[in-house]
């Protein structure tokens, strides 16, 4: 199933990032978010199962998206840019042009397959928090990664009192 | 600053809020100081977050401390008694109060609650009955806008409930049959969320986060009647904690309610105070304000204040099922049974017992925590402690196998009032404005813990019977849960000597200092205390515009 930018709009929606936000977003450098989305989408790629594929829209409207309007913009800008600053570092290449292996590798390298997610902590816990993590809530919290496991209207999203009624053949 | 006011109500959760919006609305001149701040509602979905994302803890939401032992912090409370309770966990400062964070499940209390010395001859019996309390409940239901259907075990209601019930959950459905062949049919669950837009607030859209917190608003919570109240002309002061109350030369009445707010020490005085900052706060406040003539603490001749303190203490039971059980779909339970409330049918001792709707992990919660090491070394994984988090499928089947094919059930019980339960201060700890802190000293007592191991067994019957294949307690008697329902501290009694407040809920030391609170149950029935606060302090409400 393929991610959409409808499906980044829902998760979004949920978090209160609605359509009518969209006019207000920070000045930021075209460029730099283009080099962001690159390489979180590189990071959906590894993280999330082969049942949904990542497309540039959804990353891009869902994570880069809803950071435009966070606090916590820079911490998250710095999280990305440290992981392909790793994978530079460790392979010469950037981490959106290496194969899902050796982006494994890097998330290894980094720590960040082991560490707990800290949106405040070390490199490899701001990696968890703000690439791995967010990357998963953004699929989980909505209908589509909810309807993964059999759970169509999960927690932080609005959709409605009928779901919890219905038994799992409708 | 020192200022007059006709009532100056202390706290602005349910108890307080309530009471501010209907005496102001008849004209009266309120102040309301609360301690905690005023939050944005507009920031519920960042709220939403940190309470899914597994990094964050729950008393992180509504900015309440997390870690009390600390001193010098704002929240620092001490638990020198037997059990460590989460009491930050349990309470949230702020307008609202903690019914920002409740779960809003709103059932009355039984007749039998009011007479369960005469009747049982335990605890003691209330000065009031269910009759004097019953249109207030209704006043309740209807200011709370309680979703409901009324069920064969609660006491008469003289009016209906103002908005339909929710329809139960699949997952109710599984269980259904075994809790009725075990004696406790299901029924509706009260709650004060809207089933329907009303009263200006949308319909439940199903976040599923109502614990604790709803973006939606469909959740009732005491904003809602502090905002009210300051529409017509009550004036709320939050960040405004009470420290100290002040009384005349007689030791007759209080003259001011002393609070510290922006570094300065203010005073407010007035002709009536009426305490509503919960059953922990209340008694702390109290027994800070000692004088000459209360050394022992303001109101409390009988020694009474702090005292009785009761909770209702909880067992989970969850189970296997092998077919899908639909959970995490909605916020809250759809059912309940009040079937075994009747002390004599049923396992004895008071209880509510319930099927949730939350069993198993949720999908994030599953996604984002990477599965405990122990869980893994439990499950024979050796490599568990060389292996890394697993993502992509792997992630995916091990969120499906922690979210899918459960079924919790739970059941809460009665505690009786012991002198010895109590909220008392610990001198040798201070909070951030150097007063001493509150210490809860309590235990379960071996009445509840009785109450609580017959539902252990009931629990079992039922999901064995639902076809469960596997049946485990999660949280067991020896170490229950708690609701998070803070009782009897400031008991209401006719004897002065044995009680704090009278039917009236007025001290009896004191001629204007009136409590609103569940510290004044003299039992706890099994029943969540809200909707009986809420009550209460309508009946107040009433009471002080006809004296005032
Ligand atoms: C997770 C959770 C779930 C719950 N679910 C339910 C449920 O389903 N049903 C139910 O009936 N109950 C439930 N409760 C309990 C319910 O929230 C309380 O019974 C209710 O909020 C009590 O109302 P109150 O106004 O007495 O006190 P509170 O709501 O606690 O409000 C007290 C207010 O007083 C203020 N205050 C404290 N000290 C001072 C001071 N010194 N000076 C000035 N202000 C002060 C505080 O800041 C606070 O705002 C739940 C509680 C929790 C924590
Ligand atoms: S399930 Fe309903 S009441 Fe609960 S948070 Fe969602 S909208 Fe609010």
């Amino acid at each position: 199933m393929k991610l959409s930018r409808r499906d980044a709009l829902v998760a979004l929606g949920a978090m209160g990032v609605g359509a009518g936000g969209v006019g207000v977003l920070r000045e930021r450098a075209a460029e730099s978010e283009e080099a962001m989305t690159d390489v979180l989408l590189a990071a959906a790629e590894v993280v999330y199962p082969s049942a949904v594929t990542p497309t540039r829209e959804f990353v891009s409207a869902y994570a880069v998206g809803r950071r435009r309007f966070d606090a916590d913009a820079e911490r998250f800008e710095r999280a990305v840019a440290d992981l392909d600053r790793r994978a530079r570092h460790d392979t010469g290449q950037s981490f959106a042009s290496l194969s899902l292996a050796r982006r494994r590798d890097v998330f290894r390298s980094l720590g960040a397959d082991r560490a707990h997610a800290n949106h405040g902590g070390t490199t490899a816990e701001r990696v968890r928090y703000y690439v791995v993590d967010d990357l998963l809530y953004a699929l989980f919290a909505s209908p589509t990664g909810g309807e993964l496991v059999g759970c169509e209207n999960p927690p932080g999203h609005p959709g409605g009192t009928d779901a919890y009624q219905r038994g799992p053949e409708a | 600053m020192s200022d007059h006011t006709e009532v100056c109500v202390v706290g602005a959760g349910p108890a307080g809020s309530l009471l501010a919006a209907r005496l102001a609305a008849r004209g009266r001149d309120v102040v309301v100081l609360d301690a905690g701040p005023r939050f944005d509602r507009a920031e519920d979905l960042q709220r939403v977050e940190r309470e899914l994302r597994p990094s964050h803890s729950r008393p992180d939401v509504w900015e309440m401390d997390q870690d009390p032992s600390r001193d010098g912090v704002r929240d620092s409370y001490s638990t020198t008694g037997e059990i460590d309770y989460k009491l930050n966990r349990a309470r949230v400062k702020g307008v609202g109060g903690t019914t920002l964070h409740w779960g809003a499940m709103t059932p009355r209390l039984h007749e039998q609650d009011f007479e369960m010395a005469s009747r049982h001859g335990i605890g003691v019996d209330w000065p009031i009955d269910y009759g004097t309390l019953e249109p207030f409940y209704c006043d309740a239901e209807r200011e709370m806008s309680v979703s409901g259907a009324p069920n064969p075990y609660a006491g008469p209601r003289s009016e209906p409930y103002p908005l339909p019930a929710f329809d139960p959950s699949h997952s109710d459905g599984i269980v259904r049959e075994a809790f009725a062949e075990h004696g406790a049919p299901l029924h509706a669950c009260p709650r004060a969320i809207n089933s329907e837009q009303n009263d200006g607030r949308s319909a439940c859209m199903g976040y599923g986060t109502c614990q604790p917190v709803c973006p939606s608003g469909a959740k009732y919570s005491a904003d809602v009647h502090a905002d009210r109240a300051e529409k017509v002309g009550a004036r709320i002061v939050d960040r405004a904690p009470v420290v100290r109350l002040d009384h005349d030369e007689s030791g007759d009445r209080v003259v001011a309610a002393v609070y510290e707010r922006d570094g300065e020490r203010r005073r407010v005085s007035a002709d009536v105070f009426v305490l509503a900052a919960g059953a922990v706060e209340i008694p702390r406040l109290l027994l800070l304000s000692t004088s000459q003539r209360y050394p022992d603490g303001l109101a409390n001749t009988s020694g009474a204040v702090g005292r009785y303190f009761m909770e209702h203490p909880g067992i989970k039971v969850v189970g296997e099922f092998d077919e899908p059980t639909r959970q995490h779909l909605v916020g809250y339970e759809t059912s309940v049974s009040e079937a075994f409330y009747d002390h004599d049918d049923g396992p004895a001792g008071t209880m509510i017992v319930q099927p949730y709707n939350d069993a198993g992990e949720y999908p994030v919660a599953a996604a984002l925590s990477s599965r405990p090491l122990s869980g893994r070394l439990a499950d024979g994984d050796v490599t568990a402690p060389f292996a890394s988090d697993e993502w992509g499928d792997a992630l995916l089947d091990d969120v499906r196998e922690r979210t899918e094919g459960f079924i919790a059930l739970k059941a809460w019980v009665e505690q009786l009032p012991e002198w010895e339960n109590r909220v008392a201060l610990d001198r040798s700890r201070t909070d951030d404005r150097g007063h001493p802190v509150p210490d809860l000293q309590f235990s379960v007592g071996e009445h509840a813990s009785a109450s609580l191991r017959r539902a252990e067994s009931f629990l079992y019957d039922v999901l064995e019977s639902a076809g469960a294949t596997e049946v485990k307690t999660v949280v067991g008697p020896d170490e229950p849960w708690f609701a998070f329902h803070h009782l009897g501290t400031t008991r209401m009694g006719t004897d002065p000597e044995s009680s704090v407040v009278n039917a009236q809920l007025r001290t009896h030391d004191l001629d204007n200092c009136y409590v609103a609170s569940s510290s004044v149950f003299p039992t706890g029935g099994a029943a969540n205390p809200t909707l009986t606060i809420a009550a209460l302090s309508l009946r107040l409400a009433d009471h002080l515009d006809g004296t005032l």
